[in-house]
């Protein structure tokens, strides 16, 4: 019922009170004093310890599993194996998950959970784990993509052909799907070009790096309820999932948020609910399951490692005419990376008229892939954004000029067939030029870079209510959950929209039970979507207001504004009447019509896509190859800044995740297809004295179908991340790398390669 | 099963004994048999920091000391930051500042960098960045931080 939403339309030079400040979010305090409760932080009365068992094989047939002896450890409250889940069919993607949370037929990669063990303490448990008795028939594995493409590569799936080939042969095969997306004609695109470039990248998976490891509580009722608290993305997407897994209804199960200590996508699926929940029916008691790090790294997703190869062509008055790109994602050990994504996003932000990509995803022995913030996106754009500089190189081009003369405005049409409405694209690299840093000299020594990034953005299916309580303060349930302060942004603009103080707003993130659907928290959907419903709930609260006003002064309801907080007589013919307080009107409930609120569900649409340009300044140590970020700037379309600070939080955390992912993280695997490293010591992610401080510009090219103006903010400061630093290295050591991380012996070798040969050209 | 150990300690100011096994570390008995959850595990390796405590007035991974190592000595956690009705002037910047995103690296960080407020009370961006090195964040990419401990630094040389 998004009606009165709707009619309000959308009125920029509005005066706003709250939107737009920086007050202290509520999740705050209890979160500086170590009371707020995360995944791992519930304890309940007769709670169990749950550990898993996981497969030290990369590729191997289950052969038999023999939990005896654990089941006889005094202290081990029930053990469960693929036996106790429900077999689901091979190649769905119930039969995938379902497998990928407890291995069936075989293991697919190290790491892949094989049994688990519920017990009254941790180390019972550990215990227990060691006298499960499983005999293995090790297979071959395969790591690499392009490997696992070879038609004599090992096979993970028999039953899996390829999709999106016409006529292929009905033979296994690791690549799930081959999908081509083209507009225009690159042929002609190509013969109009002056200059051409033509190169491959590659990159390697990161992993999302949240600190806090999946953690979580199930308890399974006596009546066959379900009761599950932990970390998530989503708790209605959890719930439908751990019920199609475990074949119950919806309705009995209900999961509650904790706390979430980041997320970035890998949140969004589930490895150990299921576990603890079928570990809970066998002991009738809570289970609690918390992954280690090991666990983390091994066993839930990274993002796709890929492989790419790119085209563009430009003429000379700095025009770009056509592009191509044949990519490969690497997805893990089943489907669902969003590979998609890639070509979709990858060469959006120019309006190109002649593109053609060719995209494959294909399944190998590693742990499957999980979003990342812009899932698929950057590590493709790594590519494009190394082209399009080095195509304004050639053409004599600043690089910013470059992007601007071929920038997409509102109107253009993309390769998915999307027409952009209002967007911030040529305002962000006009930002970006003027901007402080961009105007200020190289220093001696260093490289700069620039890049630029696009994300769709997104809405979907949210539900949410407000309530006005009877002394006049405001409460909100929440279906979405929280990753980084959405809840004080919807509350500013329900208090901005009800003329309240944000301190009489209050927002709660509800259960699975407590609301409708919402999708998950994910694509910077959840301030713009819960948002919206929150305001449409505050707008159908305001208008009961002015109806209970209208009855308490006996004049027709046309005859009550609503602002500021107050009910007023539109004019002096409808009476002289003392405005009426929210508060005022609130405390009557009981004896009117009762409580006065708010529901909203829509599935929400109009989400203003995003665009941002980063600057990187960088010193490479020619002795060692080692990169230090001397300087970056983050400028970024944001429609319009709900809370300034965690909106510039966003541009910053964003870029600092895309300084590890460019220079060091990755995951190394030895020839016995086993990660080597899985610790925070091996795994090496960005740590304070790594990085400056991150500037940011905040652009606001409001979102014309949001009320406030807003457009998501989470994904975009990834994307132009790797591109960025690329090519700051390029401009320090006169070589563009093409290989993710751009990690000291790797470009050791570049320098190496430039002193004896003058670089590859750019 | 080997027996229990006996352990007495204080934290934060309060007497507190324990039970537990040789092989557990003290981030394990905060959390578990103290349910003083304000203490986080990231990592269980030294690797995170998101277990700082101070322990005996130093500044410890709570993750690479066993519990029988607190038998008589004396923790500060997260729970004991605050004074009374007051938060630490460090708890004040990161809300005001927005140091925190998610909020699991904060527990760590602020005993970490009170540690280094401690030593050092005019510690310049560099040394905080290399003291607070041993904790990670991946949401903020750090500058708010690190201007959060500067601010509540200043705010406390002024007394
Ligand atoms: S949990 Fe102790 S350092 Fe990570
Ligand atoms: S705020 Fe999330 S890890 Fe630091």
């Amino acid at each position: 019922m998004a009606t009165i939403l709707e009619e309000s339309g959308f009125s920029p030079d509005r005066k706003l009170k709250i939107v737009g400040t920086n007050p202290i979010k509520h999740d705050g305090p209890d979160k500086v004093v170590g009371r707020a409760k995360f995944g791992a932080d519930l304890i309940l009365p007769g709670m169990l310890f749950g550990k898993i068992l996981r497969s030290p094989h990369p590729h191997a047939v289950l052969k038999s599993i023999d939990i005896s002896k654990a089941e006889a450890l005094p202290g081990v409250k029930s053990v469960v194996t693929r036996e106790d889940f429900p077999e689901l069919p091979r190649g769905t993607q119930w039969g995938n998950l379902s497998r990928n949370i407890m291995a069936r037929e075989k293991v697919f990669y190290e790491g892949h959970a094989v049994a688990a063990v519920a017990a009254t303490s941790e180390s019972i448990a550990k215990k227990a784990l060691k006298l499960i008795d499983i005999e293995y028939e090790v297979l071959p594995h395969v790591i690499d993509p392009i490997e696992a493409m070879k038609p004599d590569a090992p096979i993970l799936h028999d039953d899996l052909r390829t999709k999106g080939v016409e006529g292929a042969e009905d033979k296994p095969t690791n690549v799930v799907e081959r999908l081509d997306l083209a507009m225009g004609d690159v042929e002609k695109g190509f013969a109009e070009a002056d200059v051409v470039i033509e190169r491959e990248f590659d990159s390697q998976p990161m992993h999302q790096g949240y600190i806090e490891p999946q953690g979580c509580v199930a308890s399974y009722g006596e009546d066959g309820g379900i009761e599950v608290w932990c970390c998530n993305q989503g708790t209605h997407a959890y719930r439908d999932q751990i019920a199609a897994i475990l074949e119950t209804d919806s309705s009995k199960i209900r999961v509650s948020q904790s706390e979430m200590g980041g997320g970035f996508g890998g949140k969004v699926g589930f490895y150990i609910e299921p576990v603890a929940i079928v570990l809970s029916r066998m002991a009738r008691r809570p289970v609690k399951v918390v992954l280690t790090r090991n666990e983390v790294f091994r066993s839930t997703g990274p993002v796709a490692a890929t492989r790419s190869r790119i085209k563009m062509g430009a003429t000379k008055d700095g025009r770009i005419v056509a592009a191509e790109a044949e990519l490969v994602f690497q997805t893990g050990a089943f489907t669902g990376s969003m590979f998609f994504n890639g070509p979709m996003a990858m060469f959006t932000r120019y309006a190109l008229e002649n593109i053609k990509t060719v995209s494959y995803e294909v399944v190998s022995n590693r742990p499957k892939v999980a979003a990342f913030r812009a899932p698929c996106v950057p590590q493709i754009v790594f590519g494009v954004e190394g082209i399009v500089s080095e195509l304004a190189d050639k053409l004599g081009m600043d690089p910013i000029d470059f992007r601007l003369k071929n920038a997409a405005e509102e109107g253009y049409t993309t390769l998915y067939g999307v027409t952009f409405g209002r967007i911030g694209f040529v305002e962000t690299l006009e930002a970006a030029k003027k901007c402080d840093h961009y105007t200020s000299p190289v220093p001696e020594g260093h490289g700069r870079g620039v890049a630029a990034g696009f994300w769709f953005n997104r809405g979907g299916d949210t539900t949410g209510s407000l309530t006005i309580t009877p002394d006049g303060s405001v409460t909100i349930l929440l279906g979405t959950s929280d990753v980084a302060g959405s809840r004080v942004s919807i509350c500013m603009m329900a208090a901005e929209e009800l003329g309240v103080p944000l301190d009489k707003v209050r927002a709660v993130l509800g259960d699975s039970s407590a609301l409708g659907n919402n999708r998950v928290t994910a694509g910077s959907r959840t301030t713009f979507s819960s948002g919206m419903v929150i305001i449409d709930s505050a707008r159908q609260a305001i208008a009961e207001l002015v109806k209970r006003a209208a009855e308490i002064w006996d004049v027709p309801e046309e005859g009550v504004v609503f602002g500021d907080g107050y009910c007023r007589p539109s004019s002096s013919n409808v009476g002289e009447f003392e405005p009426l307080s929210i508060a005022e009107i609130a405390a009557k409930t009981s004896v009117s019509h009762g409580a006065i609120s708010g529901h909203s569900e829509m599935n929400v649409t109009g989400e203003g896509p995003g665009f941002g340009l980063h600057i990187v300044d960088v010193e490479v140590d020619k002795e060692t190859g080692r990169v230090d970020i001397k300087r970056y700037t983050v400028v970024e379309d944001a429609g319009k800044a709900i809370h300034p600070q965690q909106v510039e939080g966003q541009y910053q955390g964003g870029a600092v995740q895309g300084v590890g992912w460019a220079l060091n993280e990755a995951y190394v695997y030895g020839e016995d297809g086993r990660l080597q490293n899985s610790s925070f010591l091996d795994y090496r992610m960005p740590v304070a004295s790594d990085v400056p401080m991150i500037d940011t510009v905040i652009v606001e090219v409001p979102n014309p179908k949001h009320p406030y103006g807003l457009r998501g903010v989470g994904e975009v400061p990834v994307v132009p991340t790797l591109g960025a630093i690329g090519n700051a290295i390029g401009n320090a050591i006169g070589v563009r790398p093409q290989s993710l991380p751009m990690s000291p012996p790797r470009l050791l070798e570049l320098i190496d390669k430039v002193d004896n040969n003058g670089g590859n050209g750019s | 099963m080997a027996k229990k150990v006996h352990v007495t300690t204080t934290v934060n100011g309060d007497e507190h004994e324990f039970l537990c096994e040789t092989s557990q570390t003290l981030v394990d008995v905060l959390r578990g048999e103290l349910e003083l959850t304000g203490t986080k595990e990231g990592c269980s390796t030294g690797d995170c920091g998101a277990c700082s405590v101070i322990f005996d007035g130093n500044l410890v991974c709570s993750c690479l000391v066993l519990a029988i190592e607190a038998d008589g000595k004396s923790i500060e956690t997260i729970e004991g930051m605050a004074d009374g009705k007051e938060l630490h002037p460090l708890q004040q910047k990161f809300l005001e500042l927005n140091g925190l995103q998610c909020g699991i690296c904060t527990p760590g960080i602020l005993i970490a960098a009170k540690a280094l407020l401690q030593r050092n009370p005019d510690p310049t961006e560099t040394e905080i960045r290399f003291w607070l090195a041993g904790n990670l964040c991946r949401c903020t990419g750090y500058d708010k931080i690190i201007r959060s401990v500067l601010a509540a630094a200043a705010e406390m040389r002024e007394g």
